[in-house]
């Protein structure tokens, strides 16, 4: 390994795009608490807002941090910071504190803190260290398997402590997995069990069924006779059908009942608007009556006069939709999107595995958080509690979303002293 | 390979762009629902009900005006209560109470506000109106009832009440909502397009939990109520309530009319009750109570009661037969007794004395003329045709038929015509001898109070009246200008009219008043259940006259006492203001009407 004393530059296209995010974000937590009888001030400490300025403030510390530090640390310390968080996951479940049906949080004092946002850095930063650590792991079972057991770890604890939303963020690694060469039969198999879970509550069971057997029957019919191919195929459809007569335990045995409902609201948005389907169709009203340019800032009624839920933090996005209209949401889906790509660009341009891997996690997971938090908002997804990464409000979130991104783009000032190894 | 991978994942974020883009398109831009939902959400319509218009009498006084009243209401949705007990003790309330209404109000709505106690004592409200911030999910809810200055005319003034499912359902204009008060009776039911005035609607912001956020687009959506009309009633108060005196204790009804005009001056129904019972929270209570009431109360007897008139019936009779030239006014008729009973002494009497000394034999031989006039040789067919002639002149008296007064429920009495004695007797069986008592006001022949007034004015006009009403504004009065003709000469009239003032010596000593020329006409109603009807009917002064009444007063004997004194002094407090014949007055109030 040879060691380059230059210092490379840190990406500030990206951090520019970062810190637009995070002051639309802030602007917008203001807005949606608003309330004009009251008159607090943008820095009014009694509020989110205030709240979330000391946040950022915090977070800008915390970056100050994660460039100062050596970036061979983060290579180094990589699976002493996975265990480590995931230590704290197994301890948060003894002793943390229950909020909202998830015991997730530690109290410190005032202040909350969530080890399992943080888990995600830790877990991403693990899963790059093992892909980065030897050549072509994933081509075999072996790594495979490890590789799943490093990111399933930390999505099966979070599932215990009760936050199904974040242990979903998980499954986003596969991406990484994706890129680093992995088989597409996985990303096909998962994709596929999705389309059926899906499939299966819009359409009923036994058309399901008959739909296989014709398909699984025509693919013989069609496909040249091979006896290794056809098994393939007739394996395939019992696993297939095996999903599809899953998904009822699924949904009554797995689910809890709020999230029973939740997914039911998304098949049905009608459903007992009053009731179960309450927050998706308010989160729609909000936005729909946006318009083309919004209604103003601080001129949104949806979500100041409390008709949208916690709408500073998973429901941030109707505030935008609402004051800001169509016009407003697209810049906000073109900074994202620009953010995710520009991330992606950095990582391919990664001379190792370890940050080009590192690099895919960082995309994935706010990818992950980009398409639930603004689709379930709009009806597209069912309610998963996650939050719009530097958007919304809440500690946590923002410092390990900052932590996630900064880590890359220190990663990235030093790739030119970066080695792959062979 | 790789790179195809990378191609594939950057393709993914695009395309989730792309399609969040196209669905805020489309939910945003496209469909317009979500507006109208989001405004549904914040705004709230509040409702501003008008006051309803007040009632004057023809001098200004004031006779019903409004006075604000609460009720308690509560929105479920929003009630935590941490001590129910306080509550109750606060608003006046058992538990159980409390349990029952709260029941009653989850059947109802959890969302809606929900009438949880109606109308508070001014005292409940005071008490209770501080200390409700404390509890949310409750508030007061302002409205008006109606309260009344004097307890008089309450049967013509008439009540509101709570609008009914089936007026709900019959309101084609959707001007009513559930819960809204409307005049059910009386003059509050006639005007009612006039008193209720019109709602105004506010919008306002509330959040989610119904708190008020302020104007909704600054109130550019808006409306004033506007309060109801005010009315000046034809009422004379004094004479009303001097009338409503006069006869209290006893059952019937005193109408007087400006002939003039056909203003109603006083319309008593006796008994009555108290206008201001049938207000506010023991409304069904004391409806109740006045239903059930053997002497009906309810019952607005000027409009709704059909008597026979009596002998002051022989007038209309006297006018039909000298316009119809069966009998001239100065042929003398010998009667003695024999045809019919009777008071008048056995003599020659012309239509000026028959009807000073109300002889029924000279009627009942004048009606037979009227029904005989020889149109047919068949006496049955005769006696038919005449009648339904006699019939139709009764008409152009306002007799038989709705005189269109503005107060509901005006009966049109009943005049017998062919076609009732064709269903009695059958077609040809009967004549004059099965009809002959409708020449002396009896039988069959039913008139309302309001008639006999009438019948008094159109004399006193010498032919013609205004149908009498009750309202005097210019605008709304001016259906009620239109004069109508009886058709009969004015010479026939002053024939009547001197017989009438002459009438007052002959059978009604009493009703006399120095200085003033009244012509009178009384009636003592033959009764089978029991003692006669008093009946009178008269104008004054002859010339130029002022007021026209009728009294009638159930099971009170001669029409010469009770009936004309009581018609007496309030033709004589109206003219002059006062009473000088305190003895009169007494013997009134006294009530026995023995001699």
């Amino acid at each position: 390994m040879r060691l380059n004393r230059q210092e490379g530059e840190i990406d500030w296209t990206t951090v520019l795009v970062y810190l637009t995010l995070v002051f639309l974000g802030w602007f917008n937590i203001y807005a949606a608490v608003f309330d004009e009888t009251v008159q607090h001030g943008l820095f009014d400490l009694e509020t989110d807002s205030g709240k979330q300025l000391i946040f950022i403030g915090a977070a800008i510390l915390i970056i100050v941090g994660v460039l100062a530090l050596d970036f061979k640390f983060y290579d180094s310390f990589a699976y002493l910071i996975y265990f480590f968080f995931i230590g704290l996951l197994i301890i948060v479940l003894f002793f943390g504190k229950e909020v909202a049906g998830s015991k997730s949080w530690f109290q410190i004092g005032g202040f909350g803190f969530q080890p399992s946002e943080f888990t995600k850095f830790a877990t991403v930063l693990a899963l790059a260290k093992y892909l980065g650590e030897g050549h072509k792991r994933l081509d075999k079972f072996k790594g495979q398997l490890f590789a799943f057991g490093v990111v399933l770890t930390p999505l099966f604890l979070t599932m215990v402590q009760g936050d199904t939303g974040t242990a979903m963020v998980y499954g986003a690694l596969i991406i990484v997995l994706y890129r680093e060469g992995i088989s597409s039969l996985y990303i096909i198999v998962g994709l596929l069990s999705i389309a059926i879970l899906v499939l299966t509550l819009l359409v009923s069971q036994t058309l399901l069924m008959i739909v296989i057997v014709v398909i699984t029957l025509l693919i013989i019919a069609v496909s040249p006779r091979n006896i290794k191919r056809t098994a393939v195929v007739i394996v395939s459809a019992v696993i297939i059908t095996g999903a599809v007569k899953s998904v009822d335990f699924l949904l009554t045995e797995v689910l809890k009942p709020h999230q029973q409902n939740r997914v039911m609201a998304m098949v049905n948005p009608n459903i007992d608007p009053r009731g179960i389907g309450w927050n998706v169709t308010q989160s729609k009203i909000a936005i729909g009556s946006g318009g083309v340019w919004g209604k103003g800032y601080l001129q949104g009624t949806q979500t100041k006069f409390d008709f949208v839920p916690s709408q500073s933090t998973d429901f941030i996005f109707c505030t935008v939709g609402e004051e800001h209209g169509w016009i407003g949401s697209l810049v906000l889906l073109a900074l994202f999107s620009f953010l995710l790509l520009r991330v992606i660009a950095i990582a391919e341009r990664q001379k190792s595995t370890f940050a080009r891997a590192y690099g895919y996690g960082v995309a994935s997971i706010i990818f992950f958080h980009f398409l639930i938090n603004i689709g379930m908002t709009i009806g597209l997804f069912p309610v998963i509690g996650i939050p719009l990464p530097f958007f919304s409000y809440g500690g946590s979130s923002l410092w390990s979303f900052t932590i996630l991104l900064f880590v890359l783009l220190k990663l990235d000032s030093h790739r030119m002293q970066i080695l792959q190894r062979s | 390979m790789n790179d195809e991978r990378r191609v594939f994942i950057q393709a993914a974020i695009i395309i989730a762009a792309v399609v969040f883009a196209i669905r805020l398109f489309s939910i945003q831009i496209l469909d317009s629902t979500y507006k109208l939902a989001a405004e549904n959400n914040i705004v709230q319509k509040v409702t501003e009900y008008p006051y309803r218009g007040l009632l004057h009498d023809r001098n200004g006084e004031l006779l019903v005006f409004n006075t604000p009243i609460y009720d308690l209401m509560v929105v479920l949705q929003e009630v935590s209560l941490s001590d129910t007990a306080i509550f109750c003790q606060m608003v006046g309330i058992t538990s159980q109470d409390f349990e029952v209404k709260m029941g009653d109000a989850r059947k109802y709505s959890s969302i809606l506000p929900y009438k949880f106690i109606e109308l508070l004592t001014n005292e409940q409200f005071a008490t209770i109106q501080d200390r409700l911030v404390e509890y949310p999910g409750f508030h007061i809810r302002a409205r008006t009832a109606r309260k009344y200055q004097y307890n008089s005319l309450a049967n013509a003034l008439g009540y509101i009440g709570e609008i009914s499912r089936g007026q709900l359902e019959r309101d084609i204009t959707k001007f009513y909502k559930s819960g809204d008060f409307v005049g059910i009776s009386g003059l509050e039911a006639a005007y009612e397009e006039e008193l209720r005035g019109q709602r105004g609607v506010s919008y306002k912001m509330v959040n989610v939990r119904g708190v008020e956020k302020g104007m909704f687009k600054d109130g550019a959506y808006d409306t004033l109520s506007q309060p109801g009309r005010d009315l000046v009633l034809t009422i004379d108060l004094d004479l009303q309530t001097y009338a409503e005196k006069l006869i209290n204790g006893k059952i019937g009804s005193v109408v007087a009319i400006e002939p003039s005009t056909g203003e109603i001056l006083t319309l008593v129904s006796s008994p009555s009750y108290d206008p201001d019972i049938l207000t506010g929270k023991d409304f069904s209570k004391n409806y109740q109570t006045l239903e059930q009431d053997t002497l009906k109360p309810l019952f607005n007897r000027p409009l709704m009661a059909m008597y026979p008139p009596g002998s002051i019936f022989k007038t209309v009779l006297g006018l039909i037969a000298m316009q119809e030239r069966v009998v001239s006014p100065y042929e003398e008729i010998y009667c003695d007794g024999t045809l019919i009973g009777d008071h008048a002494p056995s003599g020659y009497y012309d239509m000026h004395n028959a009807i000073k000394y109300s002889s029924n034999n000279y009627f009942y031989q004048v009606f037979r003329r009227v029904i005989r006039q020889q149109l047919s040789d068949n006496p049955y067919t005769d006696a038919r045709l005449g009648l339904d002639r006699w019939k139709e002149q009764l008409q152009k008296f306002g007799l038989g038929v709705q005189l269109g007064i503005d107060i509901p429920n005006e009966k049109p009495g009943f005049v017998p015509g062919s076609e009732y004695y064709n269903r009695l007797y059958g077609n040809g069986r009967w004549g004059y001898a099965h009809i002959y008592s409708l020449s002396i006001g009896q039988g069959e022949l039913l008139l309302n109070p309001i008639q006999m007034a009438n019948l008094a004015a159109i004399i006193a006009n010498r032919g013609f009246y205004y149908t009498p009403h009750m309202i005097k504004n210019h605008d709304l009065a001016g259906s009620y200008q239109k004069s109508v003709s009886t058709g009969i000469k004015d010479e026939y009239y002053d024939i009547v009219i001197d017989a009438m003032e002459e009438a007052l010596s002959g059978t009604a000593g009493r009703a006399i008043i120095s200085n003033i020329a009244i012509c009178g006409k009384t009636g003592t109603v033959e009764n089978t259940h029991g003692e006669d009807h008093s009946v009178f009917m008269a104008f004054a002064p002859k010339e130029d006259p002022k007021i026209a009444i009728s009294v009638y007063v159930e099971n009170a004997g001669w029409g010469g006492r009770a009936a004309a004194s009581i018609a007496s002094l309030l033709i004589e407090d109206y003219l002059k203001g006062d009473i000088s014949r305190l003895w009169l007055e007494d013997y009134v109030l006294k009530g026995d009407f023995l001699d």
